[in-house]
């Protein structure tokens, strides 16, 4: 009894060992195509890796988000920024924000949410509909303040009957905003001087 | 192997898993909200019971009897991590809008009981094909609830536009119209089985 299950749970063991060692690899390449398709869906025309240049960069909020830097030649054109809301209306939503070196929005692509198909869901398009500029996020200028929806007074409009959807968008978008500007206080971008200093904290490390 | 046949049948409409035995309807009421989705769960099930169907009836005469549950789903769960490993290396977006449910074929109540109530006491040929007959009606059913759901909710059927989005029902896309699609295609397989038979 207790031979044959050791003898057929050692097998599987040794079979899924073999399974894993073969998947690993394509596993890998997979989620990293992925994460190089988002960022340079979201950012000017790049030439550099952004992924090899990464860096954490703190929000503001008491989290970090994960920051790649876009080059064309040595000069900055932008960055992409991995910023998340938990204040979905179901589970984590996390967001791959580009911004250029002005302050706006060049793109996003939506990495990961858990929304209601046909509600919620349709962020991945909705924020970025180029016909309909009120609901387009694309573009806006993130220093002439933070974005929120037009039932909070903002000027976004927000995702038909899916407020607190659009609310968590536009909390992950603005998360992204001010590690971009604390990106940009440390001086290592040239930008438009009007952030304010805040110490750089090194807490929470809530990537991926 | 006109029994092998039958049983292939059998699997498919006698004792369609969906339609008739009402087994395995987590997934079923979940992961059909598209065609496409309904049926790469179906064939990711399919897979895992014709493997496991297989294995278990080769080893039907080395496992106690009283071993034999715990030795059915360790062999079952190996099959599950092996597609669920595989769909993440090769079929990333699929396995992200399965998610959850692809592991979940392990405590799926068709596999199990396939291996209990048919394999341990057949031989393998005739397993396998009880295995393809399962999975293939497990996977008819569930593409004809996602096509209906999609098809009502969306207006697409496979992501083909069949009438304008607009006029489609949102119901049907969530949870709610499952239940009420696969209350009515029940209705509808049962009224021609009894047709037909």
């Amino acid at each position: 009894m207790f031979l044959s299950l050791s003898v057929i749970c050692l097998t599987v063991a040794v079979l899924l060992a073999q399974v894993n060692k073969m998947t690993a690899k394509p596993i890998a390449d997979a989620r990293a195509m992925k994460l190089q398709n988002a960022i340079s869906e979201v950012v000017p025309p790049f030439d550099n890796d952004p992924v090899a240049e990464a860096y954490l960069m703190p929000d503001g909020m008491g989290d970090s988000l994960l920051v790649y830097p876009a080059k064309s030649g040595d000069e900055l054109v932008g960055f992409a920024l991995n910023s998340f809301s938990n204040n979905g209306f179901s589970g984590t939503i996390r967001i791959m924000v580009g911004l250029d070196m002005e302050h706006k929005i060049v793109n996003y692509a939506v990495l990961q949410h858990a929304e209601t198909p046909g509600l919620g869901a349709k962020m991945t398009d909705w924020f970025k509909e180029s016909s309909k500029p009120g609901q387009s996020v694309v573009g806006r200028d993130l220093s002439k303040g933070a974005l929120s929806v037009t039932k909070d007074g903002g000027e976004v409009d927000a995702i038909t009957a899916s407020t607190i959807t659009s609310r968590a968008f536009m909390e992950a978008v603005n998360r992204a905003y001010s590690a971009y500007m604390e990106d940009a206080s440390t001086g290592a971008t040239a930008s438009t001087g009007k952030e304010e200093h805040k110490p750089l904290v090194e807490g929470g490390d809530k990537n991926e | 192997m006109s029994k092998n046949f039958k049983v292939l049948i059998n699997g498919i409409i006698k004792e369609n898993p969906i339609f008739v035995l009402l087994l395995g309807m987590c997934p079923t009421l979940a992961t059909t909200s598209s065609a496409v989705n309904g049926m790469s769960m179906g064939l990711a099930t399919m897979f895992v019971l014709i493997s496991s169907n297989l294995v278990i009836s080769l080893l039907k005469n080395l496992i106690p009897d009283m071993v034999r549950i715990p030795a059915f789903i360790v062999v079952i769960a190996t099959f599950v991590t092996i597609i669920e490993m595989m769909m993440n290396a090769y079929f990333p977006a699929l396995a992200d809008s399965l998610g959850i449910f692809i592991p979940l074929i392990v405590v799926n109540c068709i596999v199990l009981g396939r291996a209990e109530s048919f394999a341990s006491k057949n031989s393998v040929i005739s397993s396998i094909f009880d295995g393809v007959g399962i999975g293939l009606g497990f996977t008819l059913a569930l593409t004809l609830l996602g096509a209906s759901r999609e098809l009502l909710g969306t207006g697409k059927v496979f992501s083909m536009t069949i009438y304008p989005e607009q006029y489609g029902s949102l119901l049907f896309v969530l949870a709610p119209g499952a239940f009420i699609v696969l209350g009515y295609l029940i209705g509808i397989f049962n009224r021609l089985q009894h047709k037909a038979g």
